[in-house]
């Protein structure tokens, strides 16, 4: 295939995934507003009133009413996208299991928000962390190009029939879903060309091929299905890693691998971070790097199937890493940190020292210096059993 | 037993309706439906709703009960239009009567 024209938009993240969803087309759209994810389904809401694409908006009562009518759509045989953060998440969570379990490919667009309590509205991922054992890919875009991208591919990695499980493909709320950048769109017949059409394997409606669909399952049921969640994960490695080729030939955009390794090989330091702020951490390896200190980031696109193997073979032989979490699981340390730690143990016979920071929880500023502090945290050796807290008073 | 990788995914079932499989009058408790054959109308919609395999239809005819299925909740009575439908209690005696399927069908 050919690399498709590049057209330049000024758009915020919230609006670039709504050109994604105009563009994909999807029959059914179930949505509940909620800040910092509302600009996308307010943007997408116009396109469908202004007859751009010709979805089905069904307004609910809730977001767990808005997913609940995504599983009876998806069931029915539905392309289906929603959008949701923070609360609206947690509200959605009790039929986002229902989904991946009954292997509904729904397109989750999240502005990452925090949890309450205290009630706030700005970034963090405790929303998304809190959703990261539902059985769904995650996918965590840096900026808004990336928040384009990744709901065309979600698309196609949810439907491909070796995965069929819901997708959630995350933007940092405000940072990305309310700041404008130039976005590069692909034309509108590539996209259609690039998603095909839907082809659900047990449509309800297909009245000559009657099927129950979520049934009980007692203890002589449930376990193997859950195992074949499993396999429907593992899956999705290899379909991301075909998708990620053939997006690259359509965009000129190639997310290779499962996450972007900048000046990583020769790093004897690493930052491992999520989402908007590796573009700061990126600004102040460029600083550091000018000072001869030898470090990198290593940001991954996808957390869910965690690519553990990958990120263990990147890491051997660094001096020290330290992981920033934008989440904490209370009691113990960030989710992040806690993948990559297993990871390490797991493949690798000597590890890296290895750090964990909690940052930007409730949308907390995370500038180039605090990120600097944690680089020269490793080079004096500081105690890594230590949780530490980046930009918090203490 | 199937294993994992020879079920269908999502748990569906392929072929539709199922209750007719699952026994679920074993932990029925306190009541049961009673028909008055003089009474029904035969619109069926005792059928249309009972949740289980109960309601026994031959030739568009309701004809009563399948006991082995019914869990009790009573619906069927609530939307039988004539009160040919009630609900009685568990232990009195209905008469049965074998279909020409040769199922035990109790009124």
């Amino acid at each position: 295939m050919r690399v498709a024209t590049e057209r330049l938009s000024l758009l915020t993240g919230a609006e670039a995934a709504a050109h994604a969803m105009r563009q994909i087309d999807p029959d059914v759209v179930p949505v509940y507003p909620i800040t910092p994810q509302t600009p996308i389904i307010e943007t997408f809401a116009q396109f469908v009133a202004d007859g751009l694409c010709h979805t089905e908006i069904i307004n609910v009562e809730s977001e767990h009413s808005a997913m609940s009518a995504a599983v009876g759509a998806s069931c029915a045989g539905a392309r289906v996208i929603t959008a949701t953060s923070s609360q609206g998440l947690a509200l959605m969570l009790e039929i986002v299991y229902i989904a991946s379990s009954m292997r509904c490919p729904i397109v989750i667009a999240v502005g990452s928000r925090a949890l309450s309590g205290p009630i706030n509205i700005h970034c963090d991922h405790s929303d998304s962390m809190m959703a990261r054992d539902a059985g769904c890919v995650q996918l965590f875009a840096e900026n808004a190009q990336e928040a384009y991208d990744l709901m065309l591919i979600a698309q196609r990695l949810a439907e491909d029939h070796r995965v069929l499980v819901p997708v959630m493909v995350m933007q940092d709320g405000f940072t990305i879903t309310h700041s404008a950048e130039p976005v590069a769109l692909l034309p509108d017949e590539v996209v259609k060309e690039f998603v095909g059409e839907y082809e659900p394997l047990y449509p309800l409606l297909d009245v000559d091929h009657p099927t129950t669909q979520g049934p009980f399952a007692l203890p002589d049921y449930y376990f193997e299905l859950k195992r074949q969640q499993v396999d429907a994960l593992d899956a999705a490695r290899t379909v991301w890693l075909e998708l990620q080729e053939e997006f690259a030939a359509l965009s000129g955009r190639r997310y290779h691998g499962f996450f972007e390794a900048y000046k990583l090989s020769d790093a004897e330091y690493v930052l491992v971070i999520l989402s908007s702020t590796a573009g700061t951490a990126k600004v102040t390896i460029d600083r550091l790097r000018r000072k001869g200190v030898k470090v990198g980031l290593l940001r991954p696109w996808v957390f869910r199937p965690f690519p553990a193997h990958e990120i263990a073979q990147a890491l051997a032989g660094k001096r020290a890493v330290a992981v920033l979490d934008r989440a904490i699981s209370l009691g113990s340390w960030g989710p992040l940190y806690l993948e990559i730690s297993a990871a390490l143990g797991r493949y690798l016979p000597t590890r890296p020292t290895l750090y964990n920071y909690i940052y930007g929880l409730g949308g907390r500023d995370t500038p180039p210096e605090l990120l600097a502090s944690v680089v020269t945290d490793m080079q004096n050796e500081v105690d890594p059993t230590v949780l530490r807290y980046l930009g918090l008073r203490e | 037993m199937k294993r994992y990788q020879e079920l269908p995914i999502g748990g569906v079932i392929p072929g539709g309706a199922t209750p007719h499989l699952v026994q679920t009058g074993g932990w029925r408790s306190g009541r049961k439906p009673s028909f008055n054959e003089k009474l029904c109308v035969n619109c069926l919609l005792c059928w249309a709703h009972c949740p289980e395999a109960t309601i026994v239809v031959e030739r568009l005819q309701m004809r009563g009960f399948s006991y082995d299925h019914c869990k009790g909740c009573g619906i069927c009575s609530q939307v039988c239009p004539t009160g040919a439908i009630t609900m009685i209690e568990e232990a009195a005696i209905t008469p049965a009567l074998a279909t020409k399927a040769g199922e035990e069908v109790c009124v």
